[in-house]
């Protein structure tokens, strides 16, 4: 596979997006691609909006991507997808975590929340709607909601058949690998 | 066997790798985990926090003069507080090799501003090697470490954010060791009085024109032939941009040591290809140079010297083509700008700062910049590290002078002050000033991701260290007025502030309380009340007035339809600022 394919991670600062990424790159990179990452520290944890890119291929040199160029967007909170479709090929995929965080305007009642994102990103992208926080719940640890959307991504690509119990293994804390091993399994199964 | 590393984690292998002996650095995005990850070799490398590049910088030239190779690393910003030896060990030399990482922020994703320091290299005459990936982050600095010995030149390791923070593979080698160069007293280099500094400069030009001659002939600027039609100079992280829209469709000639030029290598690239790109991020640094030796290119004619590039700007720049893409309706996106952690310490300080009125806030750089944001907005200015307390006095100083009645409070972080804050404060205290200096200790060095600092009782390779008594410090220093409060106690905030005011001379106000995301130490469990009891809105007693959304908190929503507010329980630390904040007591502890 020459072609060189193009994930974007979006969502809110907290939310785990950076162990999503090396969950989804340490299991490519075990299937014998070259990987690059690319994140954002400093200031934009603090609450901000924060994202990753994931590029996979034969061989990859920039770390990240433009306008127009992912090929995958997968959004951890429901409006910051909004944010990121203009990176998304006209033909490119979202996988929309339907899950609320009013940023601090909001809150402040400055703004209101925005109505209709999702209809809105159904509309114009092919797109797989999950409720990663529910999910969380039913599991018992709303922690786990980074990697059920790990999950969820990996059977939009496809990538479903790597070996991902030994990434979980190698990327967890031992006493959290049973919990992401079904965190994980869960994703995949929302995906048809 | 290859690791998924960081540019940052790459260097401090590569230190590891290039027999390196000594590391100093003060945190400052996107350099931090440089010093961070070198710890783990604390066997082999003595590394440290400093309390300010400058500091960070002279150490690592000591360790130098001493024989060892060194390395101190820093963000672009940081450089420009460790300019001062750097330009004078320009003319001296070096003599273990020593490596100054600059890393610079294109896009100032954490930054104040988007200087590009492969102009330090030239005007301070040391050498400048990039690396574009993390693991010529690696090899390049061990070639640096080389270099630096060979010429006895510092260098100046210039990355950028995306070398930094992105991840690939790298290949690992073994530790090298390296005999540290027996210390020979070298007066004749190393006082660099006037007749010294005479002598020296004559010595680094022709120093310049040997690295010339070395840049023409190194592998670290190196050529990949395709097409000759279009060619491309280029360099760091714009290098892997250029080669994913051209491939191999252009050729390239990339530089990987780019203070000396290699002019010679450039002409002779240039006179083979058709047309000539110069694809760099920032300024145009070789493309100036390039011209002023009558090479015809195009750079930044086209490609824009303003935040960072990717691989779609240079595709439309050059080539005129743009993806199509979609976007939602404006209504679907509402800003989510970064704001202050629930439980954050200084949420009580500014909630009650903001309520005076009359008073110029001065600000600085950490957490508490964010202090400025809605709804707390309370600082007028953030210029550079330290800035605040000296800035403040300035402005009260020109307030007095010209009759206008206005109150001056500075803010600064503990380890703001200790970087360069505290030298601010003794020119207050000397200078007879008349301003409320704030020290928000939150007992770490929070920004950043958690460093530790002068303060905070330990060191970075995780040894208990003193700790610097602030009060006492600050009243040696001869401010007569201190008090400590904690930053919680809205209360005690409101006094101290009207104390302050009232008292006619310089004040220090010291709020004391750890950053609710530090792991606490066994002095903070001791010192603190800690335990996390979260706060709760008693909904028959919410009114609806939302003045606890006026502290800022983000676990604090308000609902239009039911109008009461709510505290996310997985947020909220118990910090109770909104509980004080509410007029109508109707915010109270869980259980209690």
């Amino acid at each position: 596979m020459s072609e060189v394919k193009n994930i974007l991670l979006a969502g809110v600062g907290g939310q785990g997006i950076i162990l999503a990424s090396k969950i989804l790159a340490t299991g490519l990179i075990d299937a014998g691609y070259d990987v690059k990452m690319s994140e954002v520290h400093g200031m934009a944890q603090r609450g901000g909006s924060v994202t990753t890119q994931v590029r996979f291929g034969e061989k990859v040199y920039s770390p990240i991507i433009g306008k127009g160029q992912a090929d995958i967007l997968v959004s951890f909170e429901t409006m910051e997808t909004g944010r990121y479709v203009e990176f998304l090929k006209a033909d490119g995929k979202v996988v929309l975590n339907d899950f609320e965080m009013p940023s601090a305007v909001i809150l402040s009642g400055a703004a209101e929340y925005p109505t209709g994102v999702v209809e809105s990103v159904q509309e114009k992208f092919e797109t797989t709607v999950i409720k990663a926080a529910d999910l969380a719940q039913e599991l018992g640890n709303i922690k786990t909601m980074n990697v059920i959307i790990v999950g969820a991504l990996i059977k939009a690509m496809g990538l479903q058949d790597l070996n991902w119990k030994a990434v979980i293994e190698k990327t967890v804390k031992e006493k959290f690998v049973d919990m992401n091993l079904k965190a994980i399994e869960l994703g995949m199964s929302q995906v048809k | 066997m290859k690791k998924f590393m960081t540019g940052n984690e790459a260097v401090a292998r590569g230190a590891f790798e290039a027999g390196v002996t000594f590391a100093s650095a003060y945190p400052g995005t996107p350099s931090t985990e440089i010093l961070e990850n070198m710890a783990q070799y604390k066997e082999d490398i003595y590394s440290e926090w400093s309390p300010n590049e400058k500091v960070a910088l002279e150490v690592a030239l000591g360790a130098s003069i001493a024989g060892a190779r060194s390395l101190a690393a820093m963000k672009h910003v940081g450089v420009n507080v460790a300019a001062d030896p750097m330009f004078t060990f320009g003319y001296s030399g070096v003599t273990g090799g020593l490596v100054l990482v600059s890393a610079d922020d294109p896009g100032c994703h954490s930054s104040q501003n988007e200087q590009d320091n492969r102009y330090y290299a030239k005007f301070a005459k040391i050498a400048c090697i990039e690396p574009s990936d993390s693991q010529e982050s690696k090899d390049y600095l061990k070639a640096a470490f080389e270099i630096s010995e060979k010429y006895q030149v510092a260098v100046l390791y210039r990355m950028t954010t995306r070398v930094c923070h992105s991840k690939g593979l790298v290949a690992l080698d073994d530790r090298k060791s390296v005999e540290a160069i027996p210390y020979v007293k070298q007066a004749d280099r190393y006082v660099c009085a006037p007749a010294t500094a005479k002598r020296n400069h004559p010595i680094v030009e022709a120093k310049l024109v040997e690295l010339e001659k070395f840049s023409n002939e190194t592998e670290l600027n190196r050529i990949e032939w395709h097409d000759k039609k279009i060619g491309i100079v280029t360099n760091g992280v714009a290098y892997t941009y250029a080669r994913e829209v051209f491939g191999e469709s252009a050729s390239y000639l990339k530089i990987g040591f780019s203070y000396p030029l290699p002019m010679q290598k450039i002409a002779d690239f240039a006179k083979e290809v058709e047309t000539l790109y110069v694809i760099e991020e920032l300024e145009p640094y070789m493309e100036e140079q390039m011209k002023a030796a009558g090479i015809p290119c195009i750079g930044k004619d086209k490609i824009p010297n303003v935040g960072e590039l990717n691989p779609d700007i240079i595709a439309k720049a050059l080539l005129g083509e743009e993806r199509e893409t979609k976007t939602l309706e404006a209504d679907k996106v509402v800003g989510r700008p970064p704001t202050l952690c629930a439980g954050c310490p200084h949420r009580g300080f500014f909630y009650e700062l903001a309520k005076k009125k009359n008073v110029m806030v001065t600000g600085d750089i950490g957490c508490y910049t964010l202090g400025c944001a809605e709804p707390l907005n309370t600082i007028d200015t953030v210029i550079c590290m330290g800035g605040s307390i000296s800035m403040g006095h300035g402005a009260k100083k020109a307030f007095e002078k010209n009759n206008v009645d206005k109150k001056v409070v500075a803010v600064i972080g503990d380890s703001t002050f200790f970087h360069t804050g505290v030298n601010s404060l003794i020119d207050v205290a000397y200078n007879s000033g008349n301003t409320v200096s704030v020290i928000l200790d939150n007992r770490i060095t929070g920004m950043t991701g958690h460093q530790e600092n002068p303060g905070s009782g330990y060191t970075l390779m995780g040894d208990p260290a003193n700790i610097i008594d602030i009060p006492a410090l600050v009243k040696s220093i001869g401010i007569k007025h201190v008090v400590s409060i904690n930053p919680l106690h809205l209360d005690e905030v409101d006094k101290a502030l009207e104390d302050a005011f009232a008292y006619d001379g310089p004040s220090v106000i010291i709020t004391r309380w750890p950053c609710a995301l530090k792991r606490f130490t066994p002095e903070d469990k001791a010192e603190f009340d800690l335990e996390r009891k979260v706060c709760v809105v008693v909904e028959d007693k919410c009114k609806g007035c939302k003045i606890c959304t006026k502290t800022g908190c983000p676990a604090i929503s308000f609902d239009k339809t039911t109008k009461k507010a709510a505290i996310d329980a997985n947020m909220c630390v118990g910090c109770t600022v909104c509980l004080q904040a509410c007029p109508f007591d109707a915010i109270e502890k869980a259980g209690e």
